[in-house]
């Protein structure tokens, strides 16, 4: 379970502050799936960096299955980062000059797991992906949404308790990006705790939940099934902006 | 992460950016094999001189005329040196029982003749003790008969190179030449000898010393080579004709020197120059090293988004230091060998080119270049894998 607790961040950008995050207070349930929009700048990508343990918040508390992560320092952070979540991004971030597979081997690599172990969970997670043919092909010899299944194989290969994907279907067509939101639902399905960052209220729909950040705060919380109320409170604040 | 994972991640990302990783291993090669060549000249260099000295044979000691000492007297009123005579000689001879043979010797420059051919050579006064004690060998003929020193004799004995330019064809023994205003009658030919001690014995003529003496119109000789019984005899013997000598004239003006003793100061000025020359060649490794960093640096700031991956997947600081310092260590490694290999080409041409030249590097010099190169990696890659190390993973992510 996540628990976050009047969490803030601010950055200094040519000397005047933003406030990416204000006080935002969550709690997340173990499995859930929370999709979370906002217009540019809200603060979406700072609170998935430090629901991921890239960033730190300037204030507040943050719990990560009971264990509270501000006062974890670096080390700490990187075995966290290693063993209980994993990120999936937008522009895939795949290693160009590695396979699928060497790709997908890679956080086994910093965990220091046997290179024969790490060959066969890999393989078996590029099968699961529907990838296998594919695992001695570099980044550049795949689709988009290829990349992005990779990207998801590497993701959870380590078994995480959360995934975090920020826009995971953002750079994909409409076919492959519902072919990657099925393979996350199904992970999600088995207790995987999703939590995606999307514009897209066509993704954001299928979460059990949404949250919508504007200036860095929460401003709505409602399920999936009620984007319609969200895209609404979105449309007014673009407008009103 | 294991050490083998850590160099195949390492060497994978060199492979990404060939021409670049080239160019730099290129740049540590070239210091490597300067290092290499250039101590292998020195070395042999070193090697040169002792040959030449161990040539004329080690259990050696060289009376010179004349003290090396600074004194206390106004200039003008210290005593000239006594000349060294052949009487001293004789009396070390007899007097200086470590003494197995002794070769007084005179030594100046003439011009030899022969019909129209002429060449102006070294002349050197000997006498039959100078074949052992020179190590001189003969090709034709017999070398200076066993006279008395102070008998002279018309006789003389050319170098190779001087008998086949005055006898082209032809052979020089029992024909008469001129040496000077003197005719000796040719009695031998040395065989092919090169330079010794800086006197080139294929351009000589070999005279007995009495004769060499009125020759040149000296009354003193040049020095006196000894050869003493055994090595463990040089210092006494040394000693004992110090004490004879001084004994004789009354004060200590002659030098005397032990072939240990030369060939040791040789050695070690050789040896110097090697180092020196081993340090000059080690700075462009140094400007090597400044390449390399270069290249991490770039190689840095060109995977800022790989980095930001990494930390994301789990990396550690440690981790992400390993995999570029390794790399910096891989590209130097590599050059490394590299120079080693063009180093021993450059050294096996230089041989070729000067047989004479026992031109070697000294295993000290290859094992401190390929340290040093291998050092130079290490200590130059760590800025580049610290700043790597040291991004923040959100920035890094987003490139920036």
């Amino acid at each position: 379970m996540i628990r976050l607790d009047a969490i803030s961040r601010s950055y200094d950008v040519g000397g005047e502050a933003v406030h990416a995050l204000v006080d935002v207070t969550e709690v997340i349930e173990s499995g859930e799936y929370l999709a979370i929009m906002g217009p540019s700048g809200s603060g979406k990508s700072t609170l998935l960096h430090v629901l991921g343990c890239l960033d730190r918040p300037d204030r507040g508390r943050y719990e990560l299955d009971g264990r509270e992560v501000g006062i974890l320092d670096e080390a700490e952070l990187t075995l966290v980062r290693r063993h209980t979540i994993g990120f999936v991004f937008q522009f895939f971030h795949l290693v160009p000059r590695l396979s699928a597979c060497e790709n997908v081997e890679l956080p086994m690599v910093f965990a220091g797991i046997p290179a024969a172990e790490r060959r066969a969970r890999a393989l078996a997670r590029l099968t699961a992906v529907g990838l296998e043919p594919r695992a001695q092909h570099r980044p550049d010899q795949l689709s988009g949404g290829e990349r992005q299944r990779v990207a998801l194989a590497r993701a959870t290969v380590l078994e995480p308790k959360l995934l975090l994907a920020d826009e995971p279907t953002g750079n994909l067509d409409t076919t492959s990006g519902r072919h990657v939101l099925e393979i996350l639902e199904q992970m999600n399905a088995k207790g995987l705790t999703l939590i995606v960052v999307t514009h897209d209220p066509a993704v954001a729909r299928r979460a059990r939940r949404v949250l919508v950040l504007k200036d860095g705060r929460v401003v709505y919380r409602g399920s999936g099934s009620r984007i319609h109320e969200a895209v609404e409170l979105l449309s007014a604040a673009e407008n009103g902006s | 992460m294991s050490t083998l994972d850590v160099l195949v991640f390492a060497a994978r990302a060199l492979r990404g950016h060939r021409l670049r990783t080239g160019l730099s291993l290129l740049g540590v090669a070239i210091g490597v094999a300067a290092v290499v060549t250039l101590t292998a000249l020195g070395e042999g260099a070193r090697r040169y001189v002792l040959a030449q000295f161990a040539s004329v044979g080690t259990n050696m000691v060289a009376v010179l005329p004349g003290k090396t000492e600074t004194t206390g007297a106004m200039p003008g009123f210290g005593g000239v040196p006594h000349d060294l005579t052949l009487d001293d000689a004789l009396a070390v001879a007899r007097g200086v029982r470590e003494v197995d043979k002794l070769a007084p010797m005179v030594v100046g420059t003439e011009t030899v003749a022969f019909g129209e051919r002429r060449r102006q050579v070294a002349l050197m006064g000997a006498t039959h003790e100078a074949l052992e004690v020179r190590r001189l060998g003969i090709a034709h003929g017999r070398f200076l008969p066993p006279l008395a020193w102070d008998r002279g004799a018309p006789v003389a004995v050319l170098g190779a190179r001087l008998a086949q330019e005055l006898f082209p064809g032809n052979d020089p023994l029992g024909q008469v030449v001129r040496v000077g205003d003197w005719r000796m009658r040719v009695i031998g030919v040395l065989e092919p000898l090169g330079q010794q001690l800086g006197l080139d014995m294929d351009d000589v003529v070999i005279v007995p010393v009495a004769t060499a003496m009125k020759m040149l119109n000296r009354a003193g000789l040049f020095r006196l080579l000894i050869q003493v019984r055994t090595h463990a005899d040089l210092e006494r013997a040394k000693q004992a004709v110090v004490r004879l000598i001084t004994e004789r004239h009354g004060e200590e003006d002659v030098t005397v020197i032990t072939q240990d003793a030369v060939i040791s100061a040789f050695s070690s000025i050789l040896g110097a120059l090697t180092m020196a020359l081993g340090g000059i060649a080690a700075v462009s490794l140094a400007v090597a090293g400044v390449g390399i960093m270069n290249v991490m640096l770039v190689s840095v700031s060109e995977r800022t988004r790989e980095v930001g991956l990494l930390k994301a997947l789990g990396a550690g600081r440690r981790q992400i230091l390993a995999a570029f310092l390794t790399e910096a260590i891989l590209i130097s490694s590599a050059g490394g060998l590299l120079g080693l290999a063009l180093g021993w080409v450059a050294v096996e041409v230089l041989v070729a080119i000067y047989p004479a030249l026992p031109a070697s590097p000294p295993l000290w010099a290859v094992a401190a270049a390929f340290s040093l190169s291998v050092g130079t990696g290490a200590v130059f890659g760590v800025l580049p894998a610290r700043r790597a190390t040291r991004l923040d993973p959100v920035a890094a992510l987003a490139g920036r």
